[in-house]
């Protein structure tokens, strides 16, 4: 089928049919506009989930039953049960809990209209989950740093928090980034969630249009070309993050293996 | 003095309650895990075979159904596939006359399809690194022997590639069935739908998601426990350092 026959037959669809001046002037500028609300929405929830990954990672390899334990179950239900499900808890849970709740008198909601913007609970619940996420995998960092090199910095008669800030941690770090890599990715993906909870970032803005419009290809195809692009422009973002944090390990470029090997 | 009926009372089975709701949404969980799981597998076979059969074209059409595929949020596909997919086939079919004007595509063949396409993109990779797992050596013996293709497919690279694969694809089935609750978003009556539905008839939010995370965080642990005894039972006779 070529490209005119492809057009013929979606113009023969039921509904509206594919309009290629729509898609170009009117629904991908909208969704461009929303791309700052998917990127707010993976750098806000990526840096505090990975935050406090980092308590999560160090009390699930403490020995310690009450340090593990908690951090254990924390894991296991953000792993567990679907974020769709974590989603609607948090944006309709608390919405219940404050619901009841007065501030000064004035019912919560109103003294705080913030409260009723579904973004920020959307960020709440990525952070746990990322938290969750990265929480297991961090912890299989910590567990692979060589022994060597904290046994090091007791030698240096380090602390022990000194040896987590200076030795543990960024060497876990460095560990596990490229699997950070992969989740900061699949975060960027998560964030089409959001538009379940009335955030208009770009699936929420495409799924809008749609709704208005009733224009099925135009809006949804938009809106893959768009994730594919910031997908893209992320791994590329990644990849050079973990070349930065690795420079001191790159071979020198002077002597490239290849002259090296021929004699 | 009537007491506040128990939350619990709303778990009731029958009109009173939500139980048999939540029964049909987690068997319909079930199902489309199941059958999506099935398609994906089938997906997964063609597009390893693809990307290892060494032609540039066949390659290059896997390369491009898993980087789509991963780049797409699933929601978006999921909505891809049962709004444009849909309206797609029915124009098709209607065109040519295979079925009437009423001919529509229901959410479960839609979240079956989209489930499958998804997850046959990530099995497609699992696969093929198992099948590259598999010694040459093996595949050039059975060869000698005489062995057709499609025996030695069956009786070298299979078994051994589903040894290898069953860590990868465990992890995908606890993605599938983590995964299957976005297909509520097309109206499908799965579990997180059966929640969604139960907490906004009555305003217990937090009881009936909780009810609905604890069945899906039941699945989860229930398949963990199996995929260790499967993964032990595909490791019979295999010699550990």
């Amino acid at each position: 089928m070529g490209i005119e026959q492809c057009y013929a037959f979606l113009q023969t669809a039921p509904g509206p049919g594919f309009d290629v001046c729509f898609m170009l002037w009117t629904v991908i500028p909208a969704l461009i506009k929303a791309i700052p609300v998917s990127l707010f929405l993976v750098f806000t929830s990526g840096i505090i989930g990975n935050l406090m990954a980092v308590p999560v990672a160090v009390a699930r390899v403490s020995h310690n039953p009450v340090l593990w334990m908690p951090s254990y179950a924390f894991i296991l239900l953000m792993r567990g049960t679907p974020l769709l499900v974590q989603i609607y808890l948090i944006y309709y849970g608390l919405g219940q809990v404050f619901g009841d709740m007065t501030l000064f008198g004035k019912p919560l909601m109103r003294a705080l209209p913030f409260l009723r913007e579904g973004i920020y609970y959307a960020i709440f619940a990525l952070s746990l989950n990322t938290a969750g996420y990265t929480g297991e995998i961090l912890r299989g960092a910590i567990l692979a740093v060589p022994h060597g090199e904290i046994e090091a910095g007791k030698a240096f008669g380090m602390s022990p928090w000194l040896i987590f800030r200076r030795v543990t941690l960024p060497r876990a770090i460095r560990i596990c980034l490229p699997a950070m890599s992969t989740e900061t990715i699949l975060l960027l993906k998560a964030t089409a969630l959001a538009s379940t909870i009335t955030v208009y970032e770009v699936l929420g803005t495409a799924q809008f249009i749609r709704s208005q419009t009733y224009r099925i290809y135009e809006t949804l195809i938009s809106a893959g070309l768009v994730y594919i692009v910031l997908v893209f422009l992320l791994t590329r973002l990644m990849n050079w993050l973990e070349r930065y944090l690795n420079k001191d390990r790159e071979r020198p470029v002077s002597m490239p293996r290849a002259q090296v090997a021929k004699p | 003095m009537n007491p506040q009926p128990s939350l619990w009372s709303l778990m009731a089975y029958g009109d009173t309650g939500f139980g048999d709701e939540f029964l049909k949404g987690l068997l319909f969980t079930l199902q489309i895990s199941l059958s999506g799981y099935a398609v994906a597998f089938v997906l997964g076979l063609m597009g390893a075979g693809a990307k290892l059969h060494g032609n540039k074209w066949l390659y290059r059409a896997g390369d491009l159904y898993t980087t789509f595929v991963r780049a797409i949020p699933e929601l978006l596909l999921i909505l891809m596939v049962y709004y444009m997919g849909g309206r797609a086939l029915t124009a098709l079919f209607v065109g040519v006359g295979l079925a009437g004007q009423d001919f529509q595509v229901t959410p479960l063949a839609a979240a079956v399809a989209s489930l499958g396409l998804i997850y046959g993109a990530y099995l497609t990779d699992i696969l093929r690194g198992a099948i590259q797992a598999i010694p040459k050596g093996q595949l050039e013996a059975g060869r000698a022997y005489g062995m057709h293709a499609p025996m030695r497919f069956r009786r070298i690279i299979f078994p051994q590639m589903i040894r290898y694969a069953i860590p990868g694809m465990g992890n995908q089935w606890l993605n599938i069935t983590k995964d299957s609750s976005l297909v509520s978003a097309i109206g499908a009556f799965e579990m997180a739908f059966a929640a969604k539905s139960a907490a906004s008839q009555t305003k217990h939010y937090i009881f009936f998601y909780s009810i609905g995370a604890l069945c899906f965080l039941a699945i989860t642990i229930v398949s963990m426990v199996a995929l260790q005894q499967i993964e032990r039972r595909a490791s019979r006779g295999v010699r550990r350092a």
